[in-house]
């Protein structure tokens, strides 16, 4: 049979082709070195401007530290009165923060165990689907639905006025659910089988299988999906300001209204003057956003490092 | 209690959660379209917003939207592939290959407030190129980044070690079997990441509110000329996206009709985020199936 001679050969094409060269592979090397320095650099400089603006308030405005975070009187526009605490704004983060992880945390394990132990098949059809579907509803709309729905049901059902801590996290646990539960079914579905299996042989049931084997040897992989969650919580921003009423003092009640760190800086970073001492208290909160968020990656780096299978 | 019962009791508690969460997403969906639908026509698509009258669509809106998603991932495909390489072939195990990943986790991990105001400060206050674009764009590369380099590293690692190997034995370089023999292979593995990662750009807000901003100029959508103020393809132009836009109307807006607007909004950004899943969902099959089995 004749050769083709229009399409070349695969050893003309891969091996003695022009550009199977040391030069291209220096080059495309140095490609993609470049590209992992641009990482690097991005993060750096995203840590090295945020601390820096936001250590403004202390340097140039001389703020003291210490009662920026404890202080819990919010009034930067009061003149000579301005005070400028943001503990409500700490506390609110905090609590929305926790109370969402607390409801989301049993829902999203739960339907995770759904997913891997109980009906696999199931779960892979439609559940998975279903939450890939609820982490792409962007978090807008997520606030919208707060805001026109949620708002007026607790309006008239609870005391009130509908905008709350309680509405905050309610659309957060929402929105952080999918996350809980496709990581949390990652881990429990990484467990090796013969853990079932020898649990199941002993007489356990399946229910005793789950508390006592299954969810002891994902225990750490769990906690990871819990933190990752809380940590989405804790940096969304409009979506908790549509619905949580964005008032300056300590909630008294879970119906109260309230403001975190997200929301007061969404809210008030484009209508203040740049550089000015209200502007940059919001430059600090945002640092402080960082922080944390850093914060939650290292408690993710040190639940990956117990992990036991 | 029996532990037979107990077995049962729980295997309720689980069903039970599991149709929680599909009642929740069909709930969602069914509010948003049913009250979004009805808004959505041709009109609302094609005509300019308003901002105190009713009656506005949101035509500069959605093509805002398209318009930073399409610059966005300019920017970042080429850089979060390249990056995924990086991290798949070439880093050696070590202090520095430890360090790039927890640069990447951190990026990934950024909230999107904190990425809006990292936005704000260098591509709008530095530069002083104001509310842009590009600003905007950027802002969001920074976001997506992440994403990218971790979809393409996924991808590369799934290629079986064979045919790198098979490759490599044969004497071709390695940069030369990355282009000819992985990357053809995990390409479905990146568009699919890539598509899936659109729909979250397009939806994103907290980091456009302050660095493409809340407005956008008239535009002359005759005007080609991406350098003129009334040029749709401007990128130095404040420019309001889809998303951007819900949350103004709510919270800022003046227009009477605040509801039907958002109602509208709403309903294409999710049939959007819809379209870019199951478009993933079915390229990414379909250039599977004609790269492994076809030919």
């Amino acid at each position: 049979m004749a050769k083709a001679s229009v399409s070349p050969s695969a050893e003309e094409r891969l091996i003695l082709t022009k550009k199977n060269r040391r030069w291209d592979e220096v080059r495309g090397r140095s490609l993609v070195t470049i590209c992992a320095v641009i990482m690097i650099a991005a993060t750096i400089a995203v840590t090295v401007f945020l601390a820096q603006k936001g250590l403004q308030s202390f340097t140039v405005n001389n703020i003291n530290p210490i009662a920026y975070l404890t202080s819990a009187n919010w009034n930067p526009t009061g003149g000579e009165n301005a005070s400028f605490g943001i503990f409500p704004f700490i506390f609110g983060s905090l609590a929305v923060t926790f109370l969402s992880a607390l409801i989301a945390a049993p829902l999203g394990i739960g339907a995770a165990i759904f997913m891997s132990e109980i009906a696999p098949k199931f779960g892979k059809k439609v559940l998975q689907p279903v939450i890939e579907l609820l982490v792409g509803i962007p978090s807008v709309v997520y606030g919208f639905i707060g805001l026109v729905v949620l708002v007026p049901l607790l309006r008239d059902h609870f005391p009130g006025i509908g905008f709350s801590l309680f509405a905050g996290v309610i659309v957060l646990t929402v929105m952080i659910l999918p996350t809980v539960t496709t990581i949390a079914t990652d881990a429990m579905r990484s467990l090796p089988n013969s853990l079932r299996q020898g649990s199941l042989a002993l007489g356990a049931t399946r229910w005793q299988t789950i508390r006592k084997v299954l969810i002891p040897a994902a225990l750490p992989s769990l906690l990871t999906a819990i933190v990752l969650g809380m940590a989405r919580a804790f940096g969304e921003a409009l979506a908790v300001q549509m619905v949580i009423g964005n008032t300056r003092d300590i909630p008294g009640s879970i119906f109260d209204t309230a403001g975190t760190l997200t929301t007061i800086v969404t809210l008030n970073i484009g209508h203040t003057t740049y550089g000015s001492i209200e502007n940059n208290t919001l430059w600090s909160m945002g640092l402080i956003l960082l922080i944390i968020s850093f914060l939650f990656i290292f408690v993710v780096r040190y639940l990956s490092g117990r992990r036991k299978i | 209690m029996n532990s037979r019962i107990t077995d049962r009791i729980a295997t309720g508690v689980f069903y039970t959660i599991a149709a929680i969460m599909v009642a929740l997403l069909l709930y969602l969906f069914y509010f948003i379209l049913s009250n979004g639908l009805p808004q959505v026509t041709w009109d609302f698509l094609t005509s300019p917003s308003s901002s105190y009258q009713a009656g506005g669509g949101i035509r500069d809106q959605l093509f805002n939207s398209l318009y930073i998603l399409f610059i966005t991932m300019i920017i970042t495909v080429p850089l979060g592939v390249c990056g995924g390489i990086y991290m798949a072939e070439y880093a050696k195990p070590g202090k520095i290959t430890n360090f790039i990943r927890t640069c990447i986790e951190m990026l990934a991990s950024l909230p999107s407030i904190v990425v809006g105001l990292f936005g704000l400060l260098i591509f709008v206050n530095i530069t002083g190129w104001g509310y842009t674009i590009i600003g905007g764009a950027l802002a969001l590369t920074i976001f997506n980044i992440p994403v990218m380099v971790r979809v393409t590293e996924d991808a590369i690692r799934s290629v079986p070690k064979e045919q790198k190997e098979a490759s490599l034995a044969l004497g071709i370089t390695r940069w030369h079997t990355i282009k000819t023999v992985i990357l053809p292979y995990a390409f479905p593995g990146i568009l699919t990441g890539a598509i899936l990662a659109s729909g979250r750009v397009f939806g994103e807000a907290a980091a456009l509110l302050y660095t493409a901003g809340l407005s956008t100029p008239t535009l002359d959508y005759g005007n080609w000329n991406p350098f003129a103020e009334n040029s749709p393809l401007n990128i130095f132009r404040p420019a309001e996206t889809l998303a951007v836009h819900i949350w103004s109307v709510n919270t800022q807006g003046l227009i009477p009709d605040v509801r039907e607007v958002a109602n509208g909004a709403s309903a294409v950004l999710v049939i959007a985020v819809l379209v870019f899943n199951l478009l993933a969902r079915w390229l990414g099959s379909v250039i599977h199936k004609k790269l492994t089995a076809g030919k």
